[in-house]
């Protein structure tokens, strides 16, 4: 065991300490004030966060004219319905298809891949890039892994696409969003009021936080990158909202634990190398332009849409999940939405039986509700 | 899959390491990190690749965070995030571990 672990209160205590948490609404409470309005609404773009926010109770916390919204903060949720589709036709047309765990219940137009795997399709589960190349090293079949996630995650796939040797059974399907453009997307959306964004403290550990400066400037509202535990949650809640009231359109970092200006600059350069932004849907989003990170040319003998034609046909004759058109997980995504706004949340859509994507994933907004007592602001 | 879990670098060789995550040891990738890393050092890691080595005056704090964490049970959504991420570093049996 490493020699520095602190299990006693103290420890607790520094990062939930409820003096200081009282302190930072106290702070919050006052600037609101000074702003002087009935409303200021923000948004987080990240899991992580909604699920310190819901399992914390933050928002019963906060004060009522703060409204934290979580945006397209979940890869998996944003993940297009013909993106799922086409890893559903590889895998029924008998490529192995490697993929994260929380990919294998998001539904496609037709099927999940859990149910192309009911139909006999081999769907193997993987928790890392480096474990599905690890599976076609041991197998002559065809193996594709659908690769899922923002930026972060991107990384480990451009890695994995860059090593020497490649075994010539790997491909990659790649669902990988890039998060800046979906925050230009939604800052400009009607029916949303945003005005400003806290970024996830992780994520930018690689992009860095200077990646939000084009965004600020474009858009005039602020963004701060936060850490998730609470008291960092509420830290970046203040910073953010002290933005707001000065008119100060900038960046700011509250995680400088974790997060410099320019980030992993040998990340970005391994990222940039092996992938290309493109635009492409989100589901239940809008098109984004350069939201898709796709594999560049050079990398063509990898890309399994390019490696092989991804037949969509034997999918035509399946009926999507009737009760999918209730589902307003897109609007959720959007942030016009929240999961008690839709009819299915919690009753016919649930953690082990989701109809919509937000339930399906641990990031996504429905699934952390359901997880933390359904309607975290009451 | 945001969260990230550190751990310490118990050996290097190559572009792989040797490191330990709260008692388990794990293979890491160090292919994306930006600076060199030697055994004893302690790095963040997403997906089984280090993504940051962690400033000395950061270790204590960081591991402190992070055993918080994973005092949680499971089924608590962040220490399931930050268990995964240690299955996601080499050496572990994933389909056991997520079909479990």
């Amino acid at each position: 065991m490493p020699e520095t672990l602190a299990r006693d209160a103290a420890s607790e205590l520094k990062f939930r300490d409820p003096v200081q948490a009282r302190a930072l609404i106290a702070a919050l409470e006052h600037v609101l004030d000074e702003i002087g309005r009935d409303r200021v609404s923000v948004m987080h773009v990240c899991g992580s966060h909604e699920q310190s926010i819901a399992k914390f109770g933050l928002r019963s916390a906060l004060p009522r004219r703060l409204s934290v919204i979580m945006g397209p903060g979940c890869p998996v949720c944003v993940t297009d319905m013909p993106e799922v589709d086409e890893a559903v036709a590889l895998a029924l047309d008998g490529k192995v298809v490697a993929t994260y765990g929380d990919m294998l219940k998001v539904p496609g137009t037709a099927m999940s891949l859990a149910e192309a795997e009911a139909q006999g399709a081999r769907v193997e589960i993987v928790y890392s890039a480096s474990q599905a190349i690890d599976l076609a090293r041991g197998t002559d079949e065809e193996v594709v892994f659908f690769a899922s996630g923002f930026e972060t995650t991107a990384v480990a796939t451009a890695a994995v696409v860059l090593e020497s040797d490649m075994p010539p059974n790997f491909s990659v399907l790649s669902a990988h969003k890039y998060i800046p453009p979906v925050m230009e997307i939604v800052a400009e959306m009607p029916g949303t009021s945003v005005e400003g964004f806290l970024a996830a403290g992780h994520a930018a550990t690689i992009t860095g936080s200077a990646i939000f400066e084009r965004f600020v400037e474009r858009h005039g509202i602020p963004v701060v990158v936060a850490g998730f535990e609470p008291l960092d949650i509420l830290a970046g809640l203040l910073k953010l909202v002290e933005l707001i009231r000065d008119g100060s359109a900038a960046v700011a970092n509250t995680f400088p634990r974790c997060v410099t200006a320019e980030g992993n600059l040998v990340a970005q350069e391994r990222l940039w190398r092996v992938f290309r932004a493109t635009g492409g849907n989100w589901r239940g989003i809008a098109h984004v332009p350069n939201g898709n990170l796709r594999l560049r040319d050079e990398f063509a003998e990898l890309d399994a849409r390019v490696r092989f034609e991804i037949d969509l046909r034997r999918l035509w004759g399946h009926a999507p999940h009737t009760l999918l058109q209730s589902c307003v997980c897109g609007d959720i995504m959007a942030g016009i939405a929240t999961p008690i706004d839709c009819d299915l949340f919690g009753k016919e859509c649930l953690p082990g039986n989701p109809v919509g994507a937000c339930m399906v994933s641990n990031e996504g907004t429905c699934k952390i509700w359901h997880q933390y007592g359904g309607h975290p602001e009451l | 899959m945001c969260l990230g879990v550190p751990g310490k670098v118990v050996s290097v060789s190559g572009q792989v390491a040797l490191v330990d995550f709260f008692g388990v040891r794990r293979e890491t990738r160090l292919d994306v990190i930006d600076e060199p890393v030697e055994r004893g050092d302690y790095v963040l890691n997403h997906v089984g690749f280090a993504i940051r080595k962690i400033p000395a005056a950061d270790i204590g704090e960081t591991l402190a965070l992070y055993e918080l964490l994973l005092r949680e049970a499971g089924g608590d959504m962040m220490a399931d995030d930050v268990r995964s991420e240690i299955e996601a570093a080499g050496g572990g049996r994933p389909e056991e571990a997520a079909r479990a």
